[in-house]
């Protein structure tokens, strides 16, 4: 497999020697990078799902309440009273980078100042299982933002450590190898080169001793 | 300064304009996914869709799987939980380990 497109050189077995040295040190820091973005990963991971489990059984109870609100009232009632909110969220968005990975961080902000006024309606004509419903909701805000925060973060997180994954196994198990078995082509052939020039010149010695001093024709005649 | 949006079923989601969400009701699949494209391109950075919408237009919320904004997280609908959010999580794990090892036993 090897060897299929290297030329046999000095030049050339300097030049891998190099390559090898830089890729086992690439292959090293991956490795590095991919062990801590993993521990990392693990840490988040755990918090995202225990968030997500809590915001869902939290939504699960505010639908309840709603469901509930809903049947003591009419629709349009229901309607009416969200029709216009009182309250806004904004938000800012910031980046936050772990181990190369940009992650989103949300601050956010109301428009009025008290968190409490979430209320849309006047409290004549709308049950009390509403303002429930609405302040469950209300409570599970800071949460839920929480989670979009990690759980995005958890995804990104995901694709990076898929991508240095693949390269740490690319290096491991294919650059590597490859190079290694390149270098000692070129090795061997190196040493083969120089076997038959030993030889070569031994060869040479020999017809040029034999042409001096006729040492064949004089152990003819002695014997 | 930057938006919160919550798409899904009316029923679903109609509380969430109280507490200062914006609430964008849809039915049908091919409206959600134009409404999806739409908001995530004009300010809404945070999107909450519920589980049950989210199921039929899986393919244009993996779009941006890999965009670090907006970030779109599913949430359980008045129907009730799918377990979908869940198997979001899931597959988080499965793409970075190789295979499930964290939550594979409690399911």
């Amino acid at each position: 497999m090897a060897a299929t497109n290297v030329t046999p050189t000095r030049m050339e077995l300097t030049r891998l020697k190099r390559k090898l040295a830089t890729t086992r040190r690439g292959h090293k820091l991956l490795k590095d990078k991919r062990d801590e973005l993993m521990r990392q990963f693990m840490d988040l991971v755990r918090e995202n799902m225990a968030l997500r489990k809590k915001v869902e059984a939290g939504l699960e109870a505010a639908n309840k309440n709603f469901v509930l609100a809903k049947s003591t009232m009419s629709d349009e009632a229901v309607n009416v009273a969200f029709m216009t909110p009182k309250q806004e969220v904004s938000l800012e968005a910031g980046t936050k980078n772990i181990m190369s990975v940009d992650i989103p961080v949300f601050e956010y902000k109301t428009r009025t100042s008290d968190a409490n006024d979430i209320y849309s309606y006047g409290l004549a004509f709308t049950s009390s299982d509403l303002d429930d419903a609405v302040k469950s909701l209300a409570d599970l805000l800071p949460d839920m933002l929480k989670l979009a925060e990690v759980e995005k973060a958890c995804q990104l997180m995901a694709a990076e450590i898929e991508k240095t994954r693949r390269r740490v196994n690319a290096l491991e198990h294919v650059l590597i190898p490859e190079t290694e078995a390149n270098i000692k082509y070129i090795s061997s052939k190196l040493d083969e080169n120089e076997r038959s020039t030993q030889i070569r010149l031994m060869k040479v010695k020999d017809m040029l001793l034999e042409e001096a001093h006729h040492y064949e024709e004089k152990a003819k005649s002695h014997g | 300064m930057y938006k919160i949006a919550v798409m899904g079923d009316y029923d679903s989601i109609y509380g969430f304009a109280a507490i200062g969400l914006t609430t964008f009701p849809v039915s049908d699949a091919a409206e959600a996914a134009k409404t999806l494209h739409q908001i995530a391109d004009s300010g809404y950075i945070v999107i909450y869709v519920t589980e049950e919408l989210a199921a039929q237009i899986r393919k244009d919320i993996d779009q941006y799987r890999d965009k670090v904004l907006p970030s779109i997280i599913l949430i359980p609908g008045v129907k009730g939980d799918t377990g979908d959010g869940v198997r979001m999580v899931k597959a988080s794990v499965e793409q970075a380990v190789g295979s499930d090892i964290l939550f594979g036993d409690n399911k």
